[in-house]
């Protein structure tokens, strides 16, 4: 366990946590992406750089920015209402993270000494992962293009603004 | 214990954190886009259990925890736009984005 990780790992729950915390929205949406950020440098921490600037490019450069442009068209007058950001059953859905957090902790703990031990970083490098692409994972790659393309043609279709008395 | 234990342990543990930060918010919030960003928290907790065993599992060569990880990006990258749209028609329509109050599914 390195000093790294213990930073990183600091980081990205704390940018988690502030992203479920917060009030204001716009807050929670940059607190998010220090998470998305601190996640993709804990990838790097891995060795998985390939993952890590996906995760950039896809989460702190793309969905970020999404979540953002949601949260600012749909900003109404009355925010702040009585009641506050949470719900009423707000003890019952803490109390079922909890229960989650306390059986995947107890698990992982459990399980210590059969986990792995350190080995040598493993090697790979984009000409790896585009022969796995364009190879074994071939058909699971233009069924996620595939995808891509109907849900993101999807979205634009449900979000589009329907004029009244429009044709 | 864990310092020096299988670093994988702490890596688990980190993603077992985030997921439960994830799914509080995802029960507890009442905006909508909140929800959404804890469904995010949750899908990245699991991608971070992906690499993690890709790293220090038996035959990481074959990349499978890797693609694993990269088709999940895509995924909810998809997962999140539509997610999004639904909000913002939801928002046109009923003025609102507190999920407390769509209790209603005709228009």
């Amino acid at each position: 366990m390195s000093f790294v990780f213990y930073v990183l790992a600091a980081m990205t729950l704390a940018g988690a946590l502030a992203a479920v915390l917060l009030k204001n929205l716009v807050h929670c949406a940059l607190s998010l992406t220090v998470a998305f950020a601190g996640l993709a440098l804990l990838f790097l921490e891995l060795g998985a750089q390939f993952v890590a600037f996906v995760q950039i490019l896809v989460y702190v450069g793309a969905v970020a920015i999404l979540v953002v442009f949601a949260i600012l068209l749909t900003r109404s007058a009355e925010t702040p209402k009585a009641g506050g950001v949470f719900s009423r059953t707000w003890l019952a859905g803490l109390s079922v993270a909890a229960a989650v957090f306390a059986v995947l902790g107890w698990a992982v703990l459990e399980s210590t000494p059969w986990l792995p031990q350190t080995t040598e970083a493993p090697a790979a490098d984009v000409e790896q992962i585009g022969e796995a692409l364009m190879s074994r994972y071939v058909l699971p790659l233009e069924i996620v293009a595939l995808l891509l393309t109907a849900a993101l043609i999807g979205a634009v279709i449900v979000a589009m603004h329907e004029k009244e008395g429009a044709q | 214990m864990i310092g020096s234990a299988s670093p994988l342990a702490g890596y688990l543990l980190v993603a077992a954190l985030m997921f439960a930060i994830g799914l509080a918010g995802a029960l507890t919030r009442r905006n909508a886009i909140l929800v959404l960003i804890g469904i995010e928290l949750m899908l990245n907790a699991a991608n971070l259990n992906l690499i993690a065993f890709w790293r220090y599992g038996p035959h990481p060569e074959a990349l499978t925890g890797m693609m694993f990880a990269i088709f999940s990006i895509a995924v909810a990258a998809a997962e999140a736009a539509v997610g999004l749209g639904l909000v913002i028609q939801i928002h046109r329509h009923a003025k609102t984005t507190d999920v407390d109050q769509m209790n209603r599914m005709k228009g």
